[in-house]
């Protein structure tokens, strides 16, 4: 399984608990802790989490940022970056 | 206690991992006005990321209503005009026949688009406008408190029905998405939700969609999400998405309902 | 020699929005004013105008409000209940500051009315029918050579200003032919730059936003504030009349428009009796020639308001003479045309009745 992780912007959530119910992997739970709003945000519990970006998809406040662990040995070619109309793909070679 | 909590882990170690998802940048730095579980800032979000994907925040106008999404404005990092109740579709016919190659939407609740503006929706979609229209269907007024829309359920309550909706006080739900679907001048009409991660990838590929078509000039792509209302439905956001698969989605079926010949 | 042709004041207006270079029309049906888009349809049309039959005059103004917001030159016509249908956007587009043309053929009311011409909708056009603290310009024309030419003058004051300029003509004005010459003027020496358009956000600058929501009520009074501060400075600088026969004037006739023709056809009558009567023809409704009235109100042994409705711009007639000289009012409604000898006839009731005060030295 791959090895993910997630960051809250804890001052923004709201503490709508629907990230908590979309994680297949049930690593995060409101915190007992209270943010300036007043609100429990959400937080990393376990580190059982896929990077499946499920609870960033249905979080409302977009509070959450989702990483995955490349995969061993393959590192990013190309980024492609400012795909504008016509797909003019730059390639910029990330091992520079 | 509850399963124990492990130290929070705030900031877990990303070294070596790379970043697979972000807020857009195409939202504004704002924090959301919305109440706390609200479909609207997830269809802001997805709107959004999907108009940076396709690189086209410089050719886009949005039209914000009046409702809950009136500060649209304040989220949406494109170029805007906020429209008279009612009225966003014809405001944003005009932007579009000024700016034939510009991306056009309109984003608009169930109020603004089903009571006060259905003329409008209805005649912008006969003439098959070529504009995006985004219609959020949460069954109520949320902004002014709570009170009856032209989608409500029957037999829902609402600070304007305190028994519930009936035949008497208010007559049926509205399905005008259904009505939209009937005119040739429609390109793609289609229902989503944000209720679930997959419901909202559906969504970004409706969306995406929706623009391709724009820029195909077939006519008018009409976009109903089926919402939440966690405050105005006095119920938790995880109630209020269990209740709206239950309650809404009988009567407003998710799904395409017209799609380019 | 310029062209002159022979056209209906709905037309010749419309032909002159055609070469102001209006590049957008959202309307809807009405008389007495219908040619406007009926003309736009056909020659707008082929001449590169974008023009909209809309669903309804609510939808029409808020495609006005749409199209100037992004950027263009834009119009839309309708008489009296389409009006009142608009004034909510009305309201919309002077908050935003959006520069339009908006043109009445003002036709009798109240409600259905008839579609005969009629001066009723001046408290809505200057005193504002829409909500909230907003004025228009309002050029009232009275030939339908002036219907062509306050097209210009409309659009440039709407982009000098960002402010919804309205004509406001009657169904007399909109029907009936007389002779028009079409003023020179290339619309590329007039296009202004407008920055604050929403034409799509380059990555150089934060969006742009055309919006009348200000939550915050000090956001709302400094809006109000920059408002008022146009108004004044429009009151300042943009005021038109005319004055006819007025040099040894006794006595003075106010009355715009259709009115201002018939009434000088009275004075000519009440000259020939000896009666020395001036014509005051206010061009601009807002704003309203005060100055003027207030400097001849001195010599003057009675002012007479003529309307074709119950009496609405005599009270700014009052306004600006503050007392300084007795003022009447003879009008008409339901959309009756008065006729010359009614006005000579007031002019005489008027001239026997009040009493010659010594005039003050000026």
């Amino acid at each position: 399984m791959a090895k993910g992780a997630v960051t809250f912007d804890i001052e923004t959530c709201k503490g709508c608990e629907l990230c908590i119910d979309a994680c297949p992997q049930d690593s995060l739970q409101l915190s007992p802790n209270i943010n300036a709003q007043g609100y429990h945000y959400a937080v990393l519990v376990k580190d059982n989490c896929t990077g499946c970006t499920n609870c960033a998809l249905v979080c409302p406040d977009a509070v959450i940022t989702v990483y995955r662990e490349t995969k061993k040995g393959k590192v990013p070619v190309a980024r492609v970056t400012n795909v504008t109309e016509n797909i003019t793909v730059t390639l910029t070679d990330e091992r520079k | 206690m509850a399963q124990e909590i492990m130290e929070e882990m705030i900031t877990p170690d990303v070294e070596g991992m790379e970043c697979v998802y972000q807020r857009p940048e195409t939202l504004l730095d704002a924090r959301f006005h919305y109440c706390p579980g609200c479909g609207h800032s997830v269809v802001h979000r997805v709107l959004m990321e999907v108009i940076q994907e396709l690189a086209i925040t410089e050719k886009t106008v949005g039209v914000a209503p009046v409702g809950c999404s009136v500060f649209a404005d304040r989220y949406m990092g494109v170029d805007m005009q906020g429209a008279a109740h009612g009225r966003a579709s014809a405001v944003a016919t005009a932007v579009k026949r000024i700016l034939p190659d510009r991306y056009v939407f309109s984003y608009q609740g169930d109020g603004d688009l089903a009571a006060i503006g259905t003329a409008e929706t209805i005649h912008t979609c006969n003439r098959g406008e070529n504009i995006l229209i985004v219609f959020i269907n949460n069954a109520i007024y949320g902004m002014t408190g709570g009170q009856m829309a032209p989608t409500t359920l029957l037999g829902m309550k609402t600070s304007t029905t305190p028994t519930g909706r009936t035949l008497e006080i208010g007559g049926h739900p509205l399905k005008i998405t259904e009505l939209v679907a009937q005119l040739p001048g429609v390109a793609y009409v289609t229902r989503q939700s944000v209720h679930t991660p997959n419901a909202v990838r559906q969504l970004k590929k409706a969306l995406t969609k929706s623009f391709q078509y724009q820029k195909e000039v077939r006519g008018t792509c009409f976009v109903e999400v089926v919402s939440n209302c966690p405050s105005g439905w006095k119920m938790t956001p995880l109630q209020a998405n269990a209740w709206l698969v239950e309650n809404m989605f009988p009567l407003y079926p998710p799904g395409d309902l017209r799609t380019p010949q | 020699m310029a062209d002159i042709r022979l056209m209906k004041g709905n037309e010749a207006l419309a032909e002159a929005a055609i070469r102001a270079g209006c590049q957008a029309y959202f309307g809807y049906p009405i008389t007495p004013q219908s040619e406007v888009l009926e003309y736009l349809a056909n020659e707008g049309r082929k001449r590169g105008m974008i023009v909209l039959q809309a669903e309804s005059e609510v939808a029409s103004i808020n495609m006005v409000y749409g199209a100037a917001g992004a950027g263009a030159r834009v119009m839309t016509s309708s008489s009296s209940p389409g009006i009142s249908l608009m004034m909510e956007g009305i309201s919309y587009i002077a908050c935003a500051e959006l520069p339009c043309l908006l043109v009445n053929v003002n036709r009798g009311g109240p409600g259905l009315g008839t579609i005969q011409p009629s001066q009723g909708d001046y408290f809505q056009a200057v005193k504002g029918g829409g909500h909230g603290d907003y004025r228009l310009i309002v050029l009232a024309p009275s030939s339908v050579q002036e219907m062509a030419d306050f097209v210009y003058d409309a659009f440039d004051l709407a982009d000098k200003y960002r402010n919804p300029v309205m004509i406001l003509a009657d169904g007399a004005l909109g029907q009936m032919m007389e002779k028009v010459a079409f003023r020179e003027y290339d619309p590329k020496d007039h296009m202004m730059v407008k920055p604050w358009a929403t034409t799509g956000k380059p990555s150089t600058r934060p969006p742009n936003v055309i919006t009348t929501l200000h939550m915050l009520p000090e956001q709302m009074e400094e809006v109000n504030r920059r408002l008022q501060a146009k108004y004044a400075g429009i009151q300042q600088q943009e005021v038109r009349y005319e004055l006819l026969d007025a040099e040894d004037a006794e006595y003075l006739v106010v009355a715009y428009g259709l009115a201002a023709r018939i009434a000088h056809r009275g004075i000519q009558l009440a000259r020939a009796r000896g009666h020395k009567v001036g014509l005051l023809r206010p061009i601009t409704l807002f704003p309203y020639p005060e100055k003027v009235l207030k400097s001849m109100a001195k010599r003057l042994q009675g002012i007479l308001v003529v309307e074709m409705n119950a009496g609405q711009m005599v009270e700014d007639v009052r306004l600006a003479v503050e007392g300084r000289a007795p003022v009447q009012f003879y009008g008409r409604m339901g959309g009756i045309i008065p006729s010359p000898d009614e006005v000579t006839e007031a002019l005489e009731k008027m001239i026997t009745t009040t009493v010659t005060h010594p005039v003050e030295a000026d």
